[in-house]
């Protein structure tokens, strides 16, 4: 059938492409900013293709000690973070998802209380700083561990598989941990790469636990020193303690959008992969038992 | 008869409750502890006596909470950022989904999902620094705004520019992400509708308002009731990046007053005062809204 383009189709696409173009524009402004000297941009002499290239910013943040400590924190956060998540919530969903578990129903009304319900702030500080975790990485790790979404989600994909996957597998012999590391595991590439991919992004992104729990600033990651890196230019706020005075005397427009540049990249690169999968992971999440 | 293969006795079950005692446990020490801390809204906190000797002094934090005029300016600031996402957000995401569901060209239409959709996977502080480029003293809008009108405006530091700013970042950053649900509600309609409609001579703005808003109807109600139910939370990262001296008149949210006063002014008790009085209204509003879904005979949210 031959699409016919009525009017209402060309509304429709120009709507679509102004939005589209406003998502896309404040990309190219920082980018086209990161890429020229300082002067450039304050005088404000392009919008987003620069007129002088150079790499004077990135060289300097590459160089900077106190930069790169931040991603090593991040990186070191993100890792530490996605293997203990997708543990922690991989072997509590797979146990709830067998139906004929004694005690089932209390575990998951458990769980799925505090989705409605929760301590707060202050009582989730208290109980970090009393298990001896302040300025420890483990601070911004455990307590984001999993949650009960995560848990639903998760569970309702191993419920989806065949039970006579695991009956199978019990008349050959196999103990229930060899079940799940031989045979689920396997079958459930498309779960655990969404997982993993959505634990990646929260802990790289990962800002106000590293602000409250690590009082040592060389232990922060990226997120929390972008912020004062960009801060400083927001008038009031005050230049604070991680961004060394020789690091605030070079931050020009330049280097502080190359840095919301390098803040951002990891999730951009990755963003190709999630996008496969993210739409049915958000979408199963919708889907009730 | 046939003979299950089901493991039966606890023998054979325990692999499992150690397969889950991880995660109970995480449970139990990161969200279950935390919830016997609100002990401490009705005591008077001292770090010397710790938590468990520290004298009770009843619903003296309450009263005092209730009787500060900043109960009455957190509760206002609160309620109108949300509100304000209801009618402006919420309608904004329904609309562009409406939009993507009526691209023709598949092409194009996944390209554009692809763009909307990725402003959500950025940190806040990333959104935070974009804003500031072009929203900062010397970002770009102020640099247009004085070439052309010779005067600029200090959008983060003014009281009046706080809410349209929060709202416009949360367009921007969650709206493409927020059209996925309505677009798999979309799918889910009958196409039939649609050519009966085309016999019947509908257009196609006709066929949006009688058989596509309708068609997704009880995903915008359950939806719109989860986010009454969320009132109280104001999204707090947003929030506290965007927050400063200068606007705080605006900006002070539940969260951000809890902050302040335990975090900063290590006042625990009254911190936590504030913070359960929050977390307790905000289950009363979702144990409601769900209440509200069934009596509309919709499933309810749970």
């Amino acid at each position: 059938m031959k699409l016919r383009v009525t009017w209402f189709d060309s509304v429709i696409v120009v709507i679509i492409c102004l939005i589209s173009l406003l998502v896309i524009l404040p990309f190219l402004y920082i980018i086209a900013v990161s890429f020229s000297p300082p002067g450039d941009s304050l005088a404000g002499n392009f919008f987003i293709w620069p007129k002088h290239w150079t790499l004077d910013a990135y060289s300097y943040l590459l160089n900077a000690d106190t930069f790169l400590t931040s991603v090593r924190n991040s990186v070191l956060i993100t890792v530490m973070g996605t293997c203990l998540s997708l543990f922690v919530s991989i072997t509590l969903a797979y146990a709830l998802s067998k139906k004929y578990l004694p005690g089932r129903r209390a575990i998951l009304l458990f769980i799925f209380f505090t989705m409605i319900f929760h301590g707060g702030m202050i009582p989730s500080y208290l109980v970090v700083k009393n298990l001896g975790l302040i300025d420890s990485y483990w601070a911004v790790v455990l307590p984001a561990a999993s949650s009960a979404f995560n848990i639903m989600v998760i569970r309702s994909f191993f419920q989806s598989l065949p039970e006579s996957l695991d009956e199978a597998a019990r008349i050959d012999g196999a103990g229930e941990f060899r079940i799940l590391y031989s045979v689920v595991l396997p079958l459930s590439k498309p779960i655990i790469a969404t997982f993993t991919l959505f634990f990646m992004v929260q802990f790289w992104n990962e800002f106000f636990s590293a602000v409250i729990y690590l009082n040592d600033t060389s232990r922060w990651p990226i997120q929390p020193l972008l912020r004062q890196m960009v801060a400083i230019s927001a008038s009031n706020i005050s230049a604070e303690a991680a961004v060394d005075a020789q690091m605030a005397a070079n931050l020009g427009p330049n280097v502080q959008n190359a840095a919301i540049l390098l803040a951002m990249l990891p999730i951009v690169i990755v963003y190709p992969f999630l996008q496969k999968y993210f739409a049915k992971g958000a979408m199963l999440g919708s889907i009730k038992e | 008869m046939q003979r299950s293969l089901r493991p039966k006795r606890f023998q054979q079950l325990w692999p499992f409750y150690v397969l889950a005692a991880p995660g109970i446990l995480y449970f139990v020490i990161f969200h279950y502890i935390p919830m016997s801390g609100l002990v401490l809204a009705f005591k008077e906190y001292s770090p010397f006596k710790g938590i468990m000797n520290s004298p009770w002094v009843g619903l003296d934090n309450f009263r005092q909470f209730f009787g500060t005029s900043d109960f009455y300016i957190l509760l206002k600031n609160t309620l109108l950022i949300s509100l304000l996402n209801l009618v402006i957000y919420f309608p904004f995401t329904i609309f562009l989904s409406l939009l993507l569901n009526e691209l023709r060209l598949k092409i194009f239409k996944r390209v554009s999902q692809t763009i909307v959709y990725l402003p959500h996977f950025l940190s806040w502080v990333v959104i935070y620094g974009i804003t500031i480029s072009f929203f900062g003293p010397s970002g770009v809008i102020n640099h247009y705004l004085e070439a052309w009108f010779g005067g600029g405006a200090n959008f983060l530091v003014s009281n009046e520019w706080f809410r349209p700013l929060i709202i416009f970042q949360s367009i921007w950053k969650d709206a493409g992400w927020g059209t996925i649900i309505f677009l798999a509600a979309l799918a889910g309609i009958n196409p039939e509708q649609y050519e009966a409609a085309k016999v019947d001579g509908a257009n196609r703005l006709q066929n949006i308002w009688h058989i596509t808003l309708p068609g997704i109807k009880s995903t915008i109600v359950i939806l719109l009731l989860l986010r009454l139910g969320s009132s109280m939370d104001s999204n707090f990262m947003q929030i506290f990046l965007m927050t400063n001296s200068l606007n705080l008149d605006v900006s002070n949210v539940f969260d951000l007053f809890v902050y302040h006063i335990g975090l900063e002014q290590f006042n625990y008790s009254f911190a936590i005062t504030v913070g359960m009085f929050k977390s307790v209204a905000s289950l009363i509003l979702v144990l409601a809204a769900n209440y509200a879904a069934k009596a509309l005979g919709e499933e309810g949210i749970f």
